[in-house]
């Protein structure tokens, strides 16, 4: 097992940096290609207060994922998305500041070979990575890649997970813990599901790495309410509804920047 | 390698480069906990006992092996068809359902989860669900549903829920997807019933030995080794399970593709619905959708160990088209008195064009899995009449 206090990158420098500051972490998403101008979302994101940036790389068969996200990623495909083209997209961006992590499927990892995927996410300025159909038992061969390239690998840990599990997951991830707050697909709900606060209270006692809460979580209440258990928030499909909507970077944004509010609320919050 | 070809699958699922268990994280539990109980229940005699006694009472098995005479006299090669269309439900579909239905309430479970693509396994899903007294919810494409109304009603009238898939090609590939989500929703009180050799460790595995019965009987009630075994292959189950029979002998084994879902023949290695396995893919590593006349072949990918046997060299995969097979249905109904699933005919339509072309030699012996009977499919045939 590798020893976690090495190979730490900058996914999750960056994001301990400001969580020991004391900030509540926000990570919103994108589907790369979503609209033709989609990178205009990603400067939107960063104004808004992202701390990082999750940005999907569309698959044919996204298997966790609810209806907006599956929507989202056959919008995406239909405009003809592909990996080469997203990271050439993201190649020619200004720094935005604020870390950019992909998501996608393993097949489409595995159709360039961890390798050759993780340098290409490098070369265009990627510096996470998140898979979440490759659980930790499945990870060694991308882990020690993406180790080796400088990219940060972050695991999954469920509701369902025990104990023993848990802990090589918190152990082996890189950049932090993506706490999947509820058993289910992506997308949003109407309250945070109870399994949330259990899981991250779980995932706490075993590593002191940032735990980001994710899926479902959609309004500044329940941003609010998971900032009292984790770290941050992921925020997915309640962005790309609004886009798939209509929404502009202008409308994403004013969004984005009341769940900020929520988090630096709770963050003033006396604990 | 294997131990013993066939066998129990390498640590993690493993067969060959292929199989594993690449499953999102909230189902890694479910499926340890099916492994778990299908390693204690495959031990347990009494399992077994219970297994086969439903085989028999209810499913109706064994199965017949009939020898083909008159299409054999056509053909010049000696045929026998080791009849699934004859077990309960119209397919081989029964044997896997029956040992998973029986793991489900073993597990506690009350409902089985299901995808389907002709309607067999759903149709065999809800007779199980029925049978033991569980409920069923069926995940189909739309497609599918079009195609193959006549399970749409059976699964209905058995009590089960149809839920009809409307993403991507609307057929078998997004019912799994859709069946998968559903899963992750309800493993506290849901078993997911996988009908193929595919999905996460330990699914190809145990599909496999709950439909080995084919090929043990097979093997029994053929005296001596036939030359060819062959088997249509979507997944891969009635294959998988007709070749575990005769793994240790030297026939040759065949699987038969449908040319517009050959993950075997033409598929790259890949990731999908839960396995490392072969998948048709475009340039982009996206997968691409498969098209077929049989609705059960209509998959773009197939079961690991089916990949592994292909790169041993053990067994081999070919293709035949939409027209082979929908003429393969005519001439078996006419010389044999039996009509196939299509899925069924695209195994006989090789050993027509094999036996036509001088692949098989004259003479030679085929022995050929029938996995199912055609009566699905007379909105589809009734076109050729």
């Amino acid at each position: 097992m590798t020893n976690p206090t090495l190979a730490v990158g900058a996914v999750e420098h960056h994001l301990r940096e400001r969580r020991d500051a004391g900030r509540g972490l926000f990570m919103p998403y994108v589907t790369g290609c979503v609209t033709p101008n989609w990178t205009d979302y990603l400067r939107a994101f960063a104004d808004a207060g992202a701390d990082a940036i999750e940005i999907g790389l569309p698959f044919s068969d996204p298997t966790l994922d609810g209806v907006t996200i599956q929507q989202a990623s056959d919008t995406a495909l239909a405009r003809g998305a592909s990996t080469r083209r997203i990271l050439a997209d993201l190649s020619g961006l200004p720094d935005l500041g604020v870390p950019l992590v992909a998501s996608t499927y393993y097949n489409l990892v595995l159709h360039d070979g961890p390798e050759a995927f993780c340098a290409a996410l490098r070369r265009a300025g990627v510096d996470g990575l998140i898979v979440p159909d490759l659980p930790v038992h499945e990870a060694d061969e991308l882990a020690d890649m993406a180790a080796a390239t400088g990219v940060d690998l972050a695991l999954l840990a469920s509701p369902a997970t025990p104990e023993p599990r848990l802990a090589e997951i918190a152990d082996r991830s890189r950049g932090f813990v993506y706490a999947v707050s509820l058993m289910g697909t992506t997308g949003e709900q109407t309250a945070l599901a109870a399994s949330a606060a259990q899981l991250t209270r779980r995932i706490r006692r075993v590593t002191d790495r940032p735990v980001l809460l994710g899926f479902g979580i959609s309004t500044p209440d329940q941003a609010r309410e998971a900032r009292r258990h984790a770290d941050g928030v992921v925020v997915g499909a309640a962005v790309m509804r609004r886009v798939l909507d209509g929404a502009g970077p202008d409308d994403v944004r004013a969004f984005l920047a009341t769940l900020r509010r929520a988090l630096d609320q709770e963050c003033d919050a006396p604990r | 390698m294997q131990d013993v070809m066939m066998g129990e699958p390498q640590a993690r699922g493993r067969f060959g480069e292929y199989g594993g268990r690449y499953a999102p994280e909230s189902l890694v539990e479910a499926c340890r906990q099916v492994e778990e109980t299908f390693r204690e229940a495959w031990a347990d005699p009494g399992f077994r006992a219970e297994l086969a006694r439903l085989l028999a009472l209810h499913a109706g098995r064994p199965t017949p092996l009939t020898p083909a005479l008159r299409l054999s006299e056509e053909l010049g090669v000696r045929l026998y068809l080791k009849r699934e269309d004859l077990a309960h439900t119209g397919s081989h579909k029964i044997n896997n359902v029956l040992g998973q239905a029986l793991l489900a309430t073993r597990m506690g479970r009350r409902r089985l989860i299901a995808e389907t693509g002709a309607g067999q396994h759903g149709v065999a899903t809800a007779t199980a669900a029925a049978l033991l007294g569980l409920e069923a919810t069926v995940f189909m494409g739309e497609r599918d549903i079009e195609r193959q109304a006549l399970n749409v009603v059976r699964m209905r009238l058995l009590g089960a829920e149809v839920v009809p898939v409307t993403t991507g090609s609307r057929t078998l590939k997004d019912a799994t997807s859709e069946a998968m989500r559903h899963w992750v929703s309800a493993t506290a009180d849901s078993h997911y019933c996988v009908g193929s050799v595919i999905g996460p460790d330990p699914y190809p595995w145990m599909v496999r030995e709950f439909q080995r019965v084919i090929g043990d009987e097979a093997r029994e009630q053929y005296s001596g080794v036939p030359d060819h075994v062959v088997a249509c292959v979507g997944g891969g189950s009635n294959a998988a399970g007709t070749f575990a029979g005769f793994a240790d002998t030297p026939a040759r084994l065949v699987g038969v593709e449908a040319e517009g879902g050959a993950g075997a023949a033409r598929g790259r290695p890949g990731v999908l619905h839960g396995c490392r396995s072969l998948f048709l893919q475009d340039d982009d590593g996206q997968i691409v959708e498969a098209h077929s006349i049989a609705a059960g072949l209509d998959y773009p990918g197939v079961g690991p160990e089916h990949a592994h046997l292909r790169d041993l060299g053990r067994a081999r995969y070919v293709t035949v088209t939409d027209d082979e097979a929908a003429r393969a249905v005519v001439q078996l109904a006419r010389t044999e008195g039996i009509v196939p699933a299509l899925e069924s005919a695209h195994a006989l339509a090789w050993v027509i064009r094999a036996a036509r072309d001088g692949e098989l030699p004259a003479g030679s012996t085929v022995l050929m899995t029938l996995s199912g009977r055609g009566d699905k499919d007379v909105s589809t045939l009734k076109e050729l009449l």
